[in-house]
């Protein structure tokens, strides 16, 4: 297997990915730095600069620029990674793959220069307005035929099941992306323009499009990356490909369906609703697979978390993936929903699942590809790799525990009424309440940036082909080297 | 590549894998491989249940649409029942108190422990929603709006004036709003530029105050008495019916400095309070009157009557509210938290009963509680 990756090494298009990679960790830093910033706006509102970085616009350039920007790339660099090396040929064009490259960061810097000068079409996960919105259709379908004529012209004769899950990903973004953008410009050369979309059925495509936002980039694409760098760092077989199949595919066909529950006790007709929380509760075990699949692939090689943090990474996040797939179909229950919705408890959820899940495992394929794709034996320094992991962990559970308290705490305020039948609380005593939880929250953010800056650094080290000999020296049973 | 291939032999010769025992399905890829086990036997159980959970749920609950709507549910649940039923909750907790209330006055109120609760609560309640914003959470006001725990009042302290003033605003857009205007005496040229330095020298001097800046403080008196004394008085202590406030104590509603009384005298001022007859229920109004009075400064006619002989010459549209607030100590003249023995009031008709009778239309008064119920229950959702 080791002596595959030296022969191939010429034959792959490494370039485009090593791109990807360093625009993942860029834009990862700033999406963080913008979101602890917006936190510490929440917490001091003083910090709200006007009108250009207040929170209002801030706030989505946070979520576009860790989903889209970051997640993006991660899953551009991954995907071309693993589609290469699991299908043993090149990617099938070389200049559109370099064109998804400078198109898609077109697309970041566009969507977030218009955010900071309040061009926005308001569509949560969605605010680019049309004219971005075409140029990502464009830059999408490069995507899709990179990565589909690649596997096309595979050399291997079945696909590995980390492609199924990037194939379902690009292709379902496609038409969810299609779906919920469908809008009219107000004129050629404006910004501006309407959704197609009206009322209630606005909502609840803007909804259909956001929690498969959810599902099918941050979920399918993510399990995509875990499907190949967990067996690979573990050096073990993936648990069950019969248990891949089943989870895939009702996975695949139940997410969509799960929408409705970010609208309970809304506009939108009860028969939706009941349907959107049924589908998310029977979404659970389907996105469990994922997990059980994943650890279960240590199996035989447990021993491998003690000498590895960059697999730790990667089991951290499958625990951080098992519990808020669990969380979100218990906040889909109706009556859960009811205490949970338009809380903090929500935020806690998404960034339960965003720092742990998706951060983590992001880490955890950069920290194996980044000496792979610049041709270096190891990683310059474990010993950071293992900091970063504690410094961030530590930062998501305040982040988290904080969001948890906050959250519960304000829904419960906001309906606690007296044995008078009056209110107990306002709204704005909700608010003072949680500042001390904005507080933790912030903290919980800073540690994680801080994290992120020490990979940074390592990157930088590594790809200059530094190594932090003593470490490997005094240190033998860390595991430097890979693939 | 080659590689890969030399690896797969195809399907036949499945290889065991070392360390569990358990077979591949035979492919590799790029030195993956998967093993056969089968799905988790409980992963599948959970995954069934939850599927039998949800077609239970299915016919319980309106779920799927039809040609002509959607299924139902078998005992007919729609979101708009749970919120009218969680609602009707609330409305009763209320109803036990709201009955006694519509018809008990303010004086009455006060000395009723139980309905004296009941106002507060819902007063505050509808304080923190809606007053707050400019008064503050606890009342105390900022520049422009005043401080409502204190006893320096504009229009009057009483219930009664307060409910007033609730009811109906200040300069709102209510045909019945409380209404004067602080005239902008040196933008519209009342007065000369000179005029309006030595009339603010002399305001500023009756609270101890003007500073360095002694100007001709006879001529300032000269020039207040001739343009500020109908609405102020004469001795400056305010007059409650044009809600002129007094200028001789420290108390500044837009600020004591210097360059704020001037701009005040330069360009008038004109602070806005809504009306809320049309946004509030009126026993939410009677609430809040109550609250608002026993912030900390309400005060009682019996107070003004016999405490206070009325320093300040006023020319009352309410005869009695001509107390100077200011010199009352809140203690001497609010209602103590429990304290039914302090108030001695014992005049229940007056001002108060007509505008309680117009004020509360049973049928009327029963539906707009739930109002302010349902946004709240929106909100919090």
């Amino acid at each position: 297997m080791t002596t595959t990756v030296a022969d191939t090494h010429q034959e792959y298009n490494y370039e485009v990915v090593r791109l990807f990679t360093i625009a993942t960790v860029f834009w990862g830093l700033a999406g963080f730095v913008v979101g602890l910033l917006i936190a510490l706006q929440l917490a001091f509102p003083d910090l709200n600069i006007e009108p250009y970085l207040n929170f209002g616009r801030l706030r989505p350039l946070h979520t576009s620029a860790v989903i889209f920007a970051f997640g993006g790339n991660a899953l551009f660099a991954t995907s071309y990674f693993v589609v290469q090396r699991t299908c043993q040929v090149r990617l099938w064009s070389d200049g559109l793959a370099f064109f998804t490259f400078w198109g898609y960061q077109l697309v970041i810097v566009m969507a977030g220069v218009g955010y900071l000068f309040g061009v926005t079409q308001g569509k949560e996960y969605a605010e680019p307005e049309w004219y971005v919105d075409i140029w990502l259709t464009i830059v999408w379908v490069a995507y899709l035929l990179v990565f589909l004529g690649t596997v096309m012209k595979r050399k291997e004769p079945h696909l590995y099941v980390a492609n199924w899950f990037y194939l379902a990903f690009i292709i379902t973004v496609a038409v969810l992306h299609l779906g919920n953008a469908l809008s009219v410009p107000v004129s050629w050369t404006g910004t501006k323009s309407y959704t197609v979309f009206s009322g209630v059925q606005s909502a609840m495509i803007q909804w259909w499009y956001g929690h498969n936002a959810v599902g099918f980039f941050l979920t399918a694409g993510f399990l995509g990356m875990m499907y190949y760098f967990v067996p690979k760092r573990a050096e073990r077989p993936v648990y069950s490909y019969r248990l891949s199949i089943l989870h895939f595919w009702s996975l695949i066909f139940i997410y969509i369906w799960a929408g409705p529950h970010h609208l309970h006790y809304t506009a939108l007709p009860d028969w939706a609703q009941t349907l959107g929380m049924t589908f998310s509760i029977m979404l659970w075990m389907p996105s469990w697979g994922g997990m059980i699949n994943g650890v279960m692939t240590l199996s035989g090689a447990w021993h491998k978390l003690r000498e590895d943090p960059v697999l730790r990474f990667m089991i951290i996040s499958l625990a951080f993936y098992g519990m808020s797939t669990f969380e979100g179909p218990l906040m889909s229950i109706k009556s859960v929903n009811s205490l949970s919705h338009y809380t903090d408890w929500t935020i806690g959820h998404v960034h339960s699942g965003a720092l742990g899940w998706v951060g983590f495992i992001s880490f955890g394929a950069l920290y194996y590809m980044v000496p792979v794709l610049w041709g270096r034996e190891k990683l310059y320094s474990m010993k950071l790799v293992n900091l970063h992991l504690w410094i961030a962990t530590i930062g998501i559970v305040l982040y988290i525990a904080a969001m948890w308290v906050s959250g519960i705490m304000q829904g419960l305020m906001w309906r606690d009424y007296d044995d008078m039948g009056f209110l107990e609380y306002s709204f704005v005593e909700s608010v003072m309440a949680m500042h001390p939880f904005y507080l933790i929250r912030a903290l919980g953010g800073a540690l994680y940036v801080i994290g992120a800056l020490i990979m940074t650094y390592n990157f930088y080290r590594t790809i200059k082909g530094d190594v932090c000999e003593e470490e490997y020296k005094t240190d033998g049973v860390l595991k430097g080297a890979v693939a | 590549m080659t590689d890969g291939n030399k690896k797969n032999p195809g399907h036949q010769g499945k290889e065991i894998d070392r360390v569990s025992g358990v077979e591949t399905t035979g492919h590799e890829w790029d030195g993956l491989k998967e093993l056969n086990n089968p799905a988790p036997r409980w992963w599948l159980w959970v995954f069934y249940i939850t599927c039998i959970w949800s077609v239970w749920y299915w016919v319980v609950y309106p779920s799927w649409p039809t040609l002509s709507g959607a299924t139902e549910g078998s005992y007919g649940w729609t979101q708009y029942k749970k919120l009218a039923a969680e609602q009707q909750e609330i409305i009763d907790r209320q109803n036990a108190y709201l009955d006694r209330f519509k018809k008990a006055s303010f004086s009455q109120i006060l000395k009723d422990k139980e309905l004296y609760a009941f106002a507060k609560a819902g007063g505050s309640a509808a304080f923190k929603d809606n007053c707050a914003t400019c008064h503050g959470t606890g009342g105390a006001g900022g520049p422009g709006y005043p401080n409502l725990n204190d006893d320096d009042w504009l229009w009057g302290g009483e219930i009664d004036t307060i409910y007033e003033t609730i009811l109906y605003g200040i300069r709102s857009a209510h045909d019945d709003t409380r209404i004067s205007e602080m005239p902008a005496f040196g933008k519209d040229e009342l007065l000369e530029a000179g005029q309006v330095e030595q009339v603010v020298d002399y305001v500023l001097s009756l609270s101890g105050k003007g500073g360095e800046h002694h100007g001709d403080l006879n001529a300032g008196q000269q020039i207040f008495e001739e343009n500020c004394a109908s609405c102020h008085g004469e001795d400056a202590k305010g007059l409650r019916d044009s809600g002129a406030p007094n200028l001789t104590d420290s108390i500044w509603l837009f600020g004591g400095d210097r360059a704020s009384v001037y701009k005040t005298v330069f360009e008038g001022r004109k602070g806005v309070m809504p009306t809320w007859v049309d946004r509030l229920d009126k026993q939410t109004i009677r609430q809040l009157a109550v609250y608002v009075h026993e912030l900390g400064g309400g005060e009682t006619r019996e107070a003004s009557a016999s405490e206070q002989a009325a320093p300040m010459e006023a020319t009352p549209v309410q005869d009695e509210s001509s107390a100077s607030d200011e010199d009352v100590a809140p203690s001497e003249v609010a209602v103590p938290d429990e304290g039914e023995d302090s108030i001695d009031e014992e005049d229940s008709s007056g001002v108060s009963e007509p505008l309680e009778e117009t004020a509360v239309p049973v049928e009327e008064a029963a539906p707009p509680m739930p109002e302010e119920t349902e946004t709240n229950s929106h909100d919090g959702e």
